[in-house]
């Protein structure tokens, strides 16, 4: 076996730390010994967290990540107090403050940055400390001596109107000091507002109990053997006995500058994170990436995971390419999310402001080419887009909706549940399948399950109907802070092959992948993940139609014995019953079956056919030639049914034959494979007795012998008008339409994505264009491909109740013979 | 190869492998218990307890690869080799040993001592 190779780490901030934790989780993280050098005489703390210590919110020691133990349990060793003091990279080896060496193979310098201290009279003593009663904020010692100060302090001055001024200076007002923050811009936080939304947050920060000195520049600091106040560049004076500086951040570059290392402001990193130097690379505060020094969070912790996965898997050719920034203020009481651009660049960029000064409302949004490209979003505006959306929008590049107030402002018809996530107490059930409460949600991610997918596996929030999976999303970026591991995986179609659905589709039809086997082979080192499996079945049924190769072990149970699958084992026999209109024939035959094999429950079912429930497996067949009736589909993913009302024939309101429409249409669709079940319904009038509305697909008759035609409706784990596709004259075309609408989904939904969710997707205006005014020209097409699955159609269950596929297909059991001793083979 | 016995273990013949179609599984009852075995796309065999620790869902029933297996009821997933849950709180599945004789019957031992 190879050595170990020796991974030493400068620094244990946020960035270093981070870069640790990432390494020891992954897979190839074994290669490594690795050693971290702290300056500060602590396990990892959580820096963001100091301004929660200021004011009280958090314990110091509640803001630890890792302890001491932690490294141990890791084998990680931390020399806690041990700074780094130079670096041999010649020699592979770098020298701490007690005179010892360290040898790497690989080094990572996550140094961090320094307060940048002004230059002010007076303010640092001769023998370089400050003057007693200030402090800069950077640390938790820092922290731990402000408030031992402050304790004995009346009057505060905070110096700086950044991110982190407003912290220090809201902190020490819920300490009860008087406090006064001084600003040299006439704008607060003038790097990330505008001069609209600094003046609201201004105002807020007054209204706080900070006394603000907006545009004055302090040039010296008063006091003997300690402060006792400031002078300002206009000769005016501020009597005060304490001051934080917060006048920004440099980066820590002395270590690398002096061992010969590339630094302009930061140390220079290319795009895979190294230096200029052999097996030296930096991340964080530290470094600097195309020409941009970064002094928040999310970069560093971008930069430690692709580092990390670089170090762990050699294969991996990830890059860094730089990051959009987004953060928050953590004033409490003051809800202030920036990210991006603050102004438009040109006459081309789109700017959406809505603002109630008075209330201390204000949201400006920056559009460009249709992507988010910044935002201002303060005060907390109940029922607005919450800010984690726009984040996450922001972050991803989404494409955003069309109508720009619903970036601010919900759609009524939206996910209302989806809204107020972050609103919700902890205990709330957000996952009603797994029973996974927001706390538990929360907690995972904090803990570090930081992609969707981690974070759905951890808890098992969304592993059940997937409903709430927008709201977990949410849930991730709340408490992520916008730190969340944008995870690839969730756009592919199946877990297994990192390819989405087109491009999925494009290279198993270039290579003529034919079986769930072949595609295995050709896209996954025919490795055959089982929870990819079904999904591949069906999205390649739907590109090959007849020319499929089957393979029955590709198939969820239901469609290996065409039933649905019970709680105890036992399957329900659903047959079809076209648009729910039966003979006394059908029905005796039905009570007959359910007679002779003794079924457990008869229903009646929703989509208005009978369910016999709790058959065996074996009884299967029988059961399906007693009954004589083709599968009603009731177990797969798959055209289901299409219920009616009575229509025109015998309602006094029908205002058209729905009857014998949705007969039509089940006749026609019947079994067709899709992404998920979709369910139809006809109505005969506007009263919607069939519930047309909110079904897959509707047709409803209105008055002048027409029809609509809705799409994407829901009333199951969500509820969902449909949206209208258009209206028609005739049954033919309802027809027509629907089937073509059924292809447009089959090819281009997710595998398990409803109608309702693809058409809020894709949105209707853009199915309209296509399915409607033929906007590109697929239409003929569409309507030849479901017409060929029309055709391929054969029913499951008189096929194989005559010929099983395998001689134990519906075999529920099979018995075991012992072997006597010794006559094994 | 014979595998030597302790005084406990009994050896069940379950029928020929062909009556598990490649890449599937079946529930087969040994006396006094089920089990679940399961016959890779490569001819690789595999037996666990029959039941999900979960909710009881028949294992047999569930898509596998890859050496694991997917409950249908609730996708409980696990490991077909050690019965280690993957990515959930179950239980590990009860295993047993598995092997074809010469005439392609497949072997399983039950050892309770």
């Amino acid at each position: 076996m190879t050595r170990k190779q020796r991974l030493v780490v400068i620094g244990n901030g946020m960035g270093g730390a981070r870069l640790v934790e990432e390494i020891v989780s992954r897979p190839g993280g074994e290669r490594y010994d690795i050693t971290v050098l702290g300056a500060e005489p602590y396990g990892n703390y959580n820096r963001i967290l100091l301004s929660g210590v200021l004011d009280g919110s958090y314990c110091p020691e509640h803001i630890f990540l890792h302890p001491l133990t932690w490294y141990e349990q890791h084998n990680v060793r931390l020399c806690a107090g041990r700074a780094a003091v130079g670096i041999d990279w010649q020699g592979h080896r770098v020298q701490t403050a007690d005179g010892s060496w360290e040898l790497y193979d690989c080094l990572v310098i996550a140094t961090g940055s320094s307060p940048c201290l002004p230059p002010l009279a007076n303010l640092v003593r001769k023998d370089g400390q400050l003057i007693a009663g200030a402090f800069t904020f950077r640390t938790l010692d820092d922290c731990q001596a402000i408030l031992a100060h402050s304790s004995r302090a009346r009057r505060a001055a905070v110096i700086g109107g950044g991110l982190l001024g407003l912290e220090a200076a809201s902190g020490l007002v819920r300490r009860g000091l008087e406090v006064h923050l001084v600003h040299r811009s006439p704008h607060l936080l003038n790097l990330q507002l505008d001069a609209a939304g600094s003046a609201i947050l201004a105002r807020l920060i007054a209204e706080q109990g900070v006394q603000l000195h907006l545009g004055k520049e302090t040039v010296a600091v008063l006091g003997q053997d300690r402060l006792c106040g400031l002078r300002f560049s206009d000769g005016s004076e501020l009597a005060c006995d304490l001051c934080i500086i917060a006048t920004g951040a440099r980066p820590n570059t002395d270590l690398a500058r002096t061992a010969g290392l590339a630094v302009r402001h930061g140390i220079v990193i290319d795009d895979d994170l190294a230096c200029s130097v052999p097996d030296v690379f930096a991340l964080g505060e530290c470094a600097e990436h195309r020409g941009q020094t970064y002094g928040l969070v999310a970069p560093a912790w971008e930069q430690a995971r692709i580092l990390a996965e670089r170090l762990t898997d050699r294969a991996s050719r990830k890059q860094y390419t730089g990051s959009v920034l987004s953060t928050r203020l953590k004033v409490s009481g003051l809800d202030l999310t920036v990210m991006g651009d603050k102004e438009p660049a040109s006459n081309s960029d789109e700017v959406i402001t809505y603002a109630e000064p008075a209330r201390g409302i204000y949201k400006k949004l920056i559009v460009r080419e249709g992507r988010l490209q910044g935002a201002i979003l303060l005060g907390d505006l109940p029922g607005s887009v919450p800010a984690a959306r726009l984040v996450q929008l922001f972050h991803r590049g989404d494409p955003l909706p069309a109508h720009r107030a619903e970036l601010l402002f919900p759609c009524p018809t939206g996910n209302k549940q989806t809204l107020s996530v972050a609103d919700l107490p902890d205990d709330t059930q957000i996952c009603n399948c797994n029973g996974v409460s927001k706390g538990t949600i929360l907690a995972a991610a904090r803990a570090g399950k930081r992609s969707l997918q981690a974070l759905c596996e951890a808890t098992r929030a969304a592993t059940g109907c997937g409903s709430c999976k927008g709201q977990v999303q949410e849930l991730l970026v709340l408490a992520c802070e916008g730190e969340v591991a944008e995870d690839p995986a969730v756009h592919y179609y199946v877990p297994a092959i990192p390819l989405t659905k087109p491009e999925l589709v494009r290279v198993i039809k270039e290579r003529g992948l034919r079986s769930v086997s072949a595609v295995f082979q050709a896209l996954a080192d025919g490795k055959e993940d089982p929870a990819s499996k079904a999904g591949l079945a069906s999205l390649l049924k739907t590109i090959w139609g007849k020319d499929y190769q089957d393979e029955r072990d590709a198939r969820f149970i239901n469609d290996r014995v065409h039933a649905n699958i019970q709680k105890d084992g036992t399957f329900s026999v659903v047959p079809r019953i076209y648009g729910g209109v039966t003979t006394p024939e059908q029905l005796r035959r039905i009570a007959d079956v359910a007679e002779k094999y003794r079924v457990p429950l008869v229903k009646i079912t929703g989509g208005q056919r009978i369910d016999l429930v709790g058959v065996r497996k074996e009884e299967l067949p029988a059961i399906w030639k007693d009954l004589g009736m083709p599968s009603g589909h009731a177990y797969t993913k798959a055209f289901r049914t299409c219920k009616t009302c009575l229509g025109s024939d015998f309602c006094r309101y029908g205002l058209g034959d729905s009857t014998t429409l949705g007969i039509k249409i089940e006749k026609r669709y019947q079994g067709i494979e899709m992404p998920h079940k979709v369910k139809l319904a006809t109505a005969g009038c506007p009263r919607n007795c069939s519930e047309a509305t909110t079904k897959d697909l509707g047709a409803v008759a209105i008055e002048g012998g027409r029809w609509e035609i809705y799409v994407g409706g829901a009333a199951g784990s969500r509820v969902r008008k449909g949206d209208l596709l258009c209206t028609v004259d005739t049954h033919e075309e309802v027809l027509l339409y629907m089937g073509r609408f059924m292809q447009y989904y089959r090819e281009n939904a997710k595998y398990q994505e409803r109608s309702y969710d693809f058409v809020e997707r894709v949105g209707i205006e853009h199915l309209r264009r296509v399915l409607v005014e033929d906007a590109e020209g697929i239409c003929e097409r569409l309507d030849r491909e479901i017409q060929a699955a029309v055709e391929a159609y054969v029913d499951p269950w008189q096929r194989e109740a005559e010929q099983p596929v395998t001689s134990t297909q519906f075999s529920q059991v099979l018995e075991a013979m012992p072997v006597p001793l010794g006559a094994g083979d | 190869m014979k595998a030597p016995l302790s005084p406990g273990a009994v050896c069940y013949n379950l029928g020929h492998i062909s009556r598990i179609p490649r890449g599937e599984g079946r529930t087969y009852r040994l006396h006094d218990r089920l089990i679940a075995v399961f016959r890779s796309r490569n001819d690789e065999l595999f037996a666990t307890q029959a039941d999900c620790p979960h909710r009881g869902g028949p294992l047999a029933d569930g898509i596998i690869g890859d050496g694991k297996v997917i409950c249908p009821l609730h996708a409980f997933k696990f490991d077909l080799r050690t019965g280690a849950p993957l990515g959930n709180t179950c239980p590990q599945l009860h295993t047993y040993p598995v092997r074809l004789d010469a005439k392609g019957n497949i072997l399983v031992t039950v050892d309770d001592s």
